[in-house]
């Protein structure tokens, strides 16, 4: 078969139309280069879409004790100190530039009395401190970064005399390969969606903001695009993943009716004062407060009832604590026989707050039960129950330019990148992670391609990708790819899920190897326009490299921490917290090591009460202190 | 609990095809989008439909159900009866591009010709005050998934391919409105554009849109006929207009 193949040059290519994706996108065009921006949807409807709660930055509009510093730690607590500092620390500094930016841009966030931006409380945070646009900042984030690139493409338009002369939206095209000459990244191969014919991106900078990965896991929050290309191409590219075993499962997601089965359901909903109780009617989470957490979260109802009025003299509520601890609790209950009807637990705002503010605070959220479960949430009590939200775990990258460790002209940012979570993510990092993240994507890969030399496409390259497209045309007699995506689905959902111990890891492994034959023998039906079980097909390979590299590393971690716990290793270990585990691939299978941790300098160590610093850092690492 | 269900679909492209008869199970609580990919897993491998949230947030599943616009991720299998047979076809104000996927690319060519918002060169970043109250009112067509559900149903283009040059359509008109009511935005013509090249004098106010807006955005009432009004009373009252050519200025709109 004879197939056409688009050709197109450009500066910088950016795999991913979500918050990081455009934002690098923003950053790099504004430094004077060409950029193509790649979705494999339509543009503008990125998961970035189903961001709820906020955006976190410390700007102190509603309490002005925030500031960087406490954000900082907030972050790092909530990963449990496993998050690369310097990412830790770029990110709580420069969210609130961020945001404010977006305003420049038009974005409208909602309001304190003063007019300033509004911030509420979210888990783990200390003080208010999320942006956001009702239930919906997500879709404000996105649709702004959407009218900025079309602000830009106007300005172009008036300059140059064409829009996208210098920055164009290719949607509905999949990225199939990262391509490479002479050590470095020189293009990318992909096909569209739509007609299937092929496209050779050549630039010498490749910016991945491919998103995360749930739809490997059969509970998911996530859309179909979740599906870990960026992680996969990386990993084939030569690049590494680190932390691929904290996955976090959000603690709220809807568990009726069966298919929207994982659908998220706001942290807000607890933030704004939602609690959760088991079937016995009891606030359950006053019994799973950790250790370490014990100081900062109230112990009883009347203090955490208060602590919405009153917070500078009360503890938080324990329904605030981070994701994975509330998730883990959610999970207990449930095991205990004390679960809701449909195999959750349940979360009730209805009698906390009065119809009209429940509606005003949370209007998709009443939108969502009202309409594909029956459910009024302003009478009646919400089921939820965990659900795959969140890959920690990513591309190893430099903090400062988003450059991917290893493959020069690579650079990630977003979920797909590594490290800013540790072992768990904070709400509305993610949204601030991407705006950070994305703009520093950009300038990094803007500096790299100012000193790039040219670094053309070879043909044998090219005849390798096309190869690859095509294979799943040519082969036939093989299994189609809906059902091993289900298969796939369950293996990760029953052995590498929540809860895990060395003999289901080990277990899925084999079964992550036997289906990888099954894969590539994978044959489909019709023609190459728009067909789904085509585009399945490729989107198999990569969700079959993320979850093996989940599982390895998971069988690897020998503790429990954040996103990753262990039955047979049931405590948080300092040793452990020294390390990261990084995956690479070598062509057939997924390999492991761990690599130490950077140790974090003087100043930011000394931002931590020594005590707390001692339940997490081993006595040796105390004595020595931050590096000078 | 499950029930099976008679789906007619629309199978083809732009110039070939037509409506395929399927049964298909629907379980509990199931939404049209269920069913669509459970048909595809099954009956039809290579059924090509657009979605990407199944939440109602993104917009994507657009189509025509029972001839209704409609996002198949919020349409209940339970709404339709026993026996009913389901009929699904693709967005007809928009070329078919396979199956229940339609070339949508008009709405982006629009949002282009929408001039951008204009921060005003003298508030720095952080320096924004704005009344909650002031914001609410472009945050509600702010709220707008972009699903074209109110392009496609919009009487002046869905059977005129002829008007598609000259009008923007319901969307882009609150889009416009958007702006026009955003505190800070400093374009001071949206109004005008709006009606003289965007087509907003093409609009006769038949709320087609605001019916089938799954955010349930008042397109007609909120922004559609204030712009009218106000674009009405600048040209045909002759103080304003007056006031408009002699102060060179239409911030009075």
């Amino acid at each position: 078969m004879n197939i056409s193949m688009g050709r197109y040059n450009y500066d910088v290519v950016v795999v991913g139309a979500g918050g990081a994706g455009l934002r690098a996108a923003v950053e790099a065009r504004e430094a004077g280069l060409s950029v193509a921006i790649i979705c494999k949807s339509l543009f503008g409807k990125a998961h970035t879409v189903m961001a709820e709660g906020g955006v976190s930055a410390s700007m102190g509009n509603v309490n002005s004790d925030d500031n960087w510093m406490v954000h900082f730690r907030d972050t790092m607590r909530g990963g449990k100190f496993l998050s690369h500092y310097r990412m830790a620390e770029l990110h709580a500094k420069e969210a609130p530039d961020r945001v404010w930016e977006l305003e420049t841009w038009g974005a409208l966030f909602d309001r304190t009395e003063e007019g300033k931006i509004s911030q509420r409380n979210f888990g783990g945070h200390e003080y208010p401190r999320l942006a956001h646009v009702g239930d919906r900042t997500g879709l404000e984030l996105i649709r702004t970064m959407q009218q900025k690139i079309v602000a830009l493409q106007q300005k172009d338009g008036r300059e140059h005399g064409d829009p996208e002369k210098f920055i164009k939206v290719f949607a509905e095209l999949t990225v199939t390969e990262i391509l490479k000459e002479n050590g470095k990244v020189s293009g990318i191969y992909g096909y569209w969606r739509e007609s299937g014919e092929e496209v050779l991106f050549s630039a010498p900078a490749v910016v991945m903001a491919t998103g995360g990965i749930g739809k490997t896991f059969k509970i998911t929050s996530n859309s179909w695009e979740g599906t870990g290309d960026g992680h996969a191409l990386a990993l084939k590219a030569g690049g590494r993943l680190k932390d691929m075993e904290f996955i976090q499962f959000h603690p709220t997601g809807m568990v009726w009716p069966p298919s929207v089965r994982g659908l998220l359901v706001t942290e807000s909903v607890r933030g704004d004062g939602g609690v959760l109780t088991n079937s016995d009617g009891i606030r359950f989470m006053f019994n799973y407060i950790p250790d370490v957490f014990k100081d900062k979260y109230a112990d009883n109802e009347p203090e955490a009832d208060r602590w919405y009025a009153d917070q500078a003299n009360n503890r938080r509520p324990p329904e605030l604590l981070p994701r994975d601890e509330v998730a883990r609790a959610i999970n207990a209950e449930v095991k205990a026989g004390r679960g809701s009807p449909h195999g959750g637990v349940f979360l009730d705002v209805s009698k906390r707050l009065p119809a009209d503010v429940i509606k005003k605070k949370l209007p998709s959220m009443w939108h969502q039960f009202y309409e594909l479960a029956g459910v009024d949430i302003t009478k009646e009590a919400m089921e939820v129950g965990p659900t795959c939200h969140y890959v920690m775990g990513g591309v190893d990258v430099d903090p400062d330019t988003a450059a991917a460790i290893g493959v020069p002209g690579l650079f990630a940012a977003g979920e797909v990148a590594g490290g800013m979570h540790g072992s768990n993510r904070l709400g509305g990092n993610s949204l601030s992670d991407l705006l950070v993240f994305g703009r520093r994507a950009g300038i990094g890969a803007a500096a790299y391609v100012k000193s790039a030399e040219p670094n053309p496409v070879s043909d044998a390259s090219i005849a390798q990708a096309q190869e690859k497209i095509a294979k799943p045309f040519t082969q036939s007699g093989g299994e189609n790819a809906y059902t091993l995506h289900h298969e796939l689905q369950e293996l990760t959902q029953s052995l590498v899920g929540i809860i895990r111990t060395k003999v289901e890891l080990e277990e899925a492994l084999v079964k992550i190897a036997e289906l990888r034959e099954r894969i590539a023998k994978v044959s489909v039906t019709g023609g190459r326009e728009f067909n789904p079980g085509f585009h399945l097909s490729f989107d198999l390979d990569n969700m079959l490299l993320v979850a093996e590299s989940t599982a390895i590393a998971g069988l690897t971690r020998e503790e429990s921490r954040g996103g990753h716990t262990r039955n047979d290793f049931p405590e948080m270990n300092p040793v452990w917290r020294q390390v990261n585990l990084v995956c690479t691939y070598d062509g057939s299978k997924v390999n492991v090591q761990k690599t130490p941790l950077p140790t974090m300098p003087k100043d930011l160590f000394d931002l931590f009460d020594i005590h707390e610093l001692e339940k997490y850092l081993t006595p040796e690492e105390i004595t020595k202190g931050g590096i000078n | 609990m499950s029930r099976k269900l008679n789906l007619r679909i629309f199978r083809g492209n732009s110039t070939d095809g037509g409506l395929v008869d399927v049964t298909v199970e629907a379980l509990e609580g199931e939404v049209i989008l269920d069913v669509i990919h459970r048909v595809q897993a099954d009956q039809m491998n290579d059924l090509a439909v657009r979605w990407n949230c199944k939440a109602g947030k993104c917009g994507s599943c657009s189509m025509e159900i029972n001839g209704k616009p409609r996002l198949a991720c919020m349409t209940r299998v339970a709404s339709f009866d026993e026996g009913e047979t389901v009929t699904i076809t693709p967005l007809r104000a928009f070329p078919v591009i396979r199956d229940l996927v339609t070339d949508v690319s008009f709405n982006y060519k629009k949002a282009m010709e929408v001039r951008a918002y204009e921060h005003p060169a003298d508030i720095k970043p952080g320096e924004a005050r704005m009344q909650q109250i002031d914001v609410e009112r472009s945050q509600e067509f702010r709220k707008c998934i972009e699903c074209f559900l109110c392009q496609d149903t919009c009487h002046v283009i869905r059977d005129h391919e002829e008007n598609k040059k000259s009008f923007a359509g319901p969307r882009f008109f609150i889009r416009i409105a958007e702006l026009d009511m955003h505190p800070l935005d400093t374009l001071r013509n949206r109004k005008q554009t709006a009606q003289e090249e965007h087509g907003l004098g093409m609009c006769n106010i038949t709320k087609c849109c605001t019916e089938v807006c799954p955010e349930g955005i008042h397109i007609t009432d909120n922004a559609i006929i204030p712009m009218k009004e106000r674009v009405v009373d600048v040209k045909y009252d002759p103080l304003r207009w007056l006031g408009s050519v002699i102060r060179k200025r239409d911030g009075i709109l």
